[in-house]
């Protein structure tokens, strides 16, 4: 499958000036990062898949590995080689990292008759994101949107954001789950990185992004990619793009949903969906969060936390005397028409980057391109 | 707080295994707390003093198996302010209730000397299918910190602060892979209410189920999809057939998918969805 846009880049990639980090120097970029304060956080093999974690060293990075991906289903395999970045998106996203699911807002202690709050800004961490994917790149972008780009600014995001350095990785593979052309998000990682990278036999193609991105590149052992390096990363990268299989049609796609709520394609899905909450959770764009004030036994000590929450959670509609979307058909429909439609009202972006997360991860294997399907061939 | 009444409790026993009570027990450090700020009035498996109802707040362990005990709920009930019950047994009938779907003469039989000396229903049942409940508190056995929860909750008169989502909703929390899809391991966390905080998905076990349906559980669906992605009929009728095997939502999915399997002979495997 050929793509105008990646074909645009490739283009404007090679008339960079194309430079190598050798791949027994992949450890030089690690140091560099750490050198300037950085927690380096990146995939690693842990409980069955390629998750994201601080890492201490490119030993720990899962060289060899690849996963195999469907509705419902992820596997770790083994690879013929042993390139450290040859997977595929996994159940975790950076959102954890910029959005974490759990946190302390305030502490509130009784004093006599009175109560004291006391609300610490977090101390920023400075976190450096290895091996991030185009359709992640693109999620952060939507997050940046929701977060920082309107009346109320998330002072949590925005700290861990602002500290925060991206090495993207492009993809040279796609899951069966991935639609990242559908949704122009990738797999090219297009701009919002300091560094990217494309491994290939040699090592790792790099290109800067930005001042931080050129500071670290001066740090590093680089030499001229070769005629034939850059015809690796080329076909490293059309190789991903040759290897997505699966398509939403985005045409109009507003309309379409918001003309079909009734759908009977809604009712279908209402049978199908355990209304879990899963695919909402590894979302990488997904936002929802609930506020809690939890006490200790006297109620004189109490914390207000603010955690992950879902849409599929019945109560998180509840409002005074009952549940706004009562059924699972309804919760459904509210996510993946804000997702695809609504969002876009709301943010000017789609809430999708067609990771292909909650089709992975979903425990019942519900196809989100699939249900725009069905509603766009039979419109109601 | 010296000049106002303390609250009387009661805690109660019904068919069970303790579990339960053990777990208020349990509570060490919060339960001189707790004892300061209610008037423990009867609670046998703690202490020996009775002191005799009304009472403002009745715990209930276990279920309804005999005739006599259906009565003595109403006397409860009939003596409580507010009634809490506590698990499994309590909330949906407990393991107890597997008899629903057994020959109770043929159990008697099988287990007792002298079966003619039994005096039991043929049923086990929760509290609230015989008297109304103002609070149920799931689990097998109920968490800990929930159970103080509800007791603050009464002393404070507010709501309490028991969430009805899925277990998968903290697995994702915690950063805990789904075994589910990362490993094929059939898991009741997508249709169990939270409770433990995804406790054996951590150790590459499947929820058990231990705190029954959650709020508007797709039991049918989640059975449904677990037999045609290849799981056997009978092994999904055992997950959904364990403490909870009573509650409604669980009870209706194994019975549809029991008829379904019975009607059309054995469950086809087919292949792992890939
Ligand atoms: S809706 Fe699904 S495919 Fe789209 S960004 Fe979210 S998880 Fe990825
Ligand atoms: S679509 Fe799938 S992952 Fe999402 S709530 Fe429904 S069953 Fe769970
Ligand atoms: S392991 Fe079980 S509880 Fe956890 S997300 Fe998967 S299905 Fe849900």
């Amino acid at each position: 499958m050929t793509n105008r846009v990646t074909t645009t880049q490739e283009t404007k990639a090679t008339t960079d000036a194309v430079r190598l980090l050798p791949r027994d120097r992949l450890a030089d970029l690690f140091h560099a990062l750490t050198a300037r304060g950085y927690q380096v956080i990146g995939p690693r093999v842990d409980q069955g898949a390629i998750i994201y974690d601080q890492l201490t060293s490119v030993e720990e990075l899962p060289r060899g590995w690849t996963d195999e991906q469907g509705p419902g289903y992820y596997r770790l395999k083994r690879r013929e080689d042993d390139d450290a970045f040859g997977y595929v998106v996994g159940p975790h996203s950076w959102k954890r990292y910029l959005f974490p699911p759990l946190v302390t807002l305030a502490r509130i202690e009784r004093d006599g008759e009175d109560w004291h709050i006391e609300s610490q800004p977090e101390s920023p961490v400075k976190r450096a994101f290895l091996g991030v994917r185009a359709c992640e790149l693109a999620a952060i972008a939507v997050q940046d949107r929701v977060f920082l780009s309107q009346a109320y600014v998330d002072p949590i995001y925005q700290a861990r954001r602002e500290s925060v350095c991206l090495i993207a990785a492009n993809c040279t593979q796609a899951a069966a789950t991935c639609f990242c052309t559908s949704m122009d998000t990738g797999p090219r990682c297009r701009s919002g990185f300091d560094l990217a990278i494309t491994e290939i036999a040699a090592g790792y193609i790099v290109e800067v992004g930005s001042e931080l991105g050129a500071s670290l590149a001066a740090d590093l052992p680089l030499r001229p990619a070769s005629p034939e390096d850059q015809a690796d990363g080329e076909a490293a990268r059309a190789r991903a793009v040759a290897q997505i299989e699966r398509t939403l049609d985005t045409h109009d796609i507003r309309a379409l949903l918001m003309n079909n709520l009734d759908h009977p394609q809604w009712d279908d899905v209402g049978q199908r969906c355990l209304s879990c909450t899963n695919c909402t959770m590894v979302c990488p764009t997904c936002f929802c969060c609930s506020v809690t004030e939890v006490g200790d036994l006297t109620e004189q000590h109490i914390e207000r936390q603010r955690q992950w929450d879902s849409c599929f959670h019945p109560d998180f509609s509840y409002i005074n005397g009952g549940q706004v979307r009562g059924q699972v058909r309804s919760r459904y429909r509210q996510w993946l028409t804000h997702k695809l439609a609504t969002w876009i009202d709301q943010f000017d972006v789609s809430g999708c980057v067609g990771c292909g997360r909650c089709i992975t991860w979903c425990p019942v294997g519900i196809d989100l391109t699939e249900e725009v399907a069905a509603i766009r061939g039979n419109p109601s | 707080m010296m000049a106002r009444v303390r609250p009387k409790l009661a805690v109660f026993k019904f068919a069970s295994c303790d579990g339960c009570q053990l777990t208020l027990l349990d509570a060490e450090d919060h339960l001189l707390e707790v004892a300061g700020q209610v008037d423990i009035c009867y609670f046998l498996e703690a202490t020996s003093r009775v002191v005799d109802g009304p009472y403002d707040l009745a715990l209930v362990e276990g279920s309804i198996t005999t005739a006599h005990d259906a009565a003595r709920i109403r006397e409860v009930r009939r003596n409580a302010r507010f009634l809490i019950t506590l698990g499994a047994c309590a909330t949906a009938g407990g393991i107890q209730s597997l008899r629903n779907w057994g020959n109770l003469p043929e159990f008697l039989q099988a287990v007792y000397a002298r079966p003619e000396y039994i005096q039991t229903l043929a049923t086990s049942t929760a509290i609230a299918a015989h008297v109304s409940v103002d609070f149920e508190l799931r689990g097998c056995p109920i968490n800990k910190a929930q159970l103080l929860d509800v007791l603050r909750a009464f002393l404070a008169d507010r709501r309490p602060n028991v969430p009805k989502h899925s277990v998968c909703l903290d697995c994702k929390r915690h950063g805990t892979v789904c075994i589910m899809v990362a490993q094929g391991v059939p898991c009741m966390g997508p249709i169990t209410q939270t409770g433990c905080g995804a406790l054996c998905p951590s150790y590459d076990r499947g929820c058990y189920g231990c705190y029954g349906p959650c709020e508007q559980s797709q039991g049918e669906a989640w059975g449904r999809s677990l037999v045609r992605s290849g799981q056997p009929v009978p092994t999904v009728l055992h997950q959904l057939r364990s403490f909870n095997a009573g509650a409604e939502d669980w009870r209706q999915a194994g019975d549809s998918l029991d008829n379904c399997a019975s009607t059309a002979g054995p469950a086809r495997t087919e292949e792992p969805r890939s």
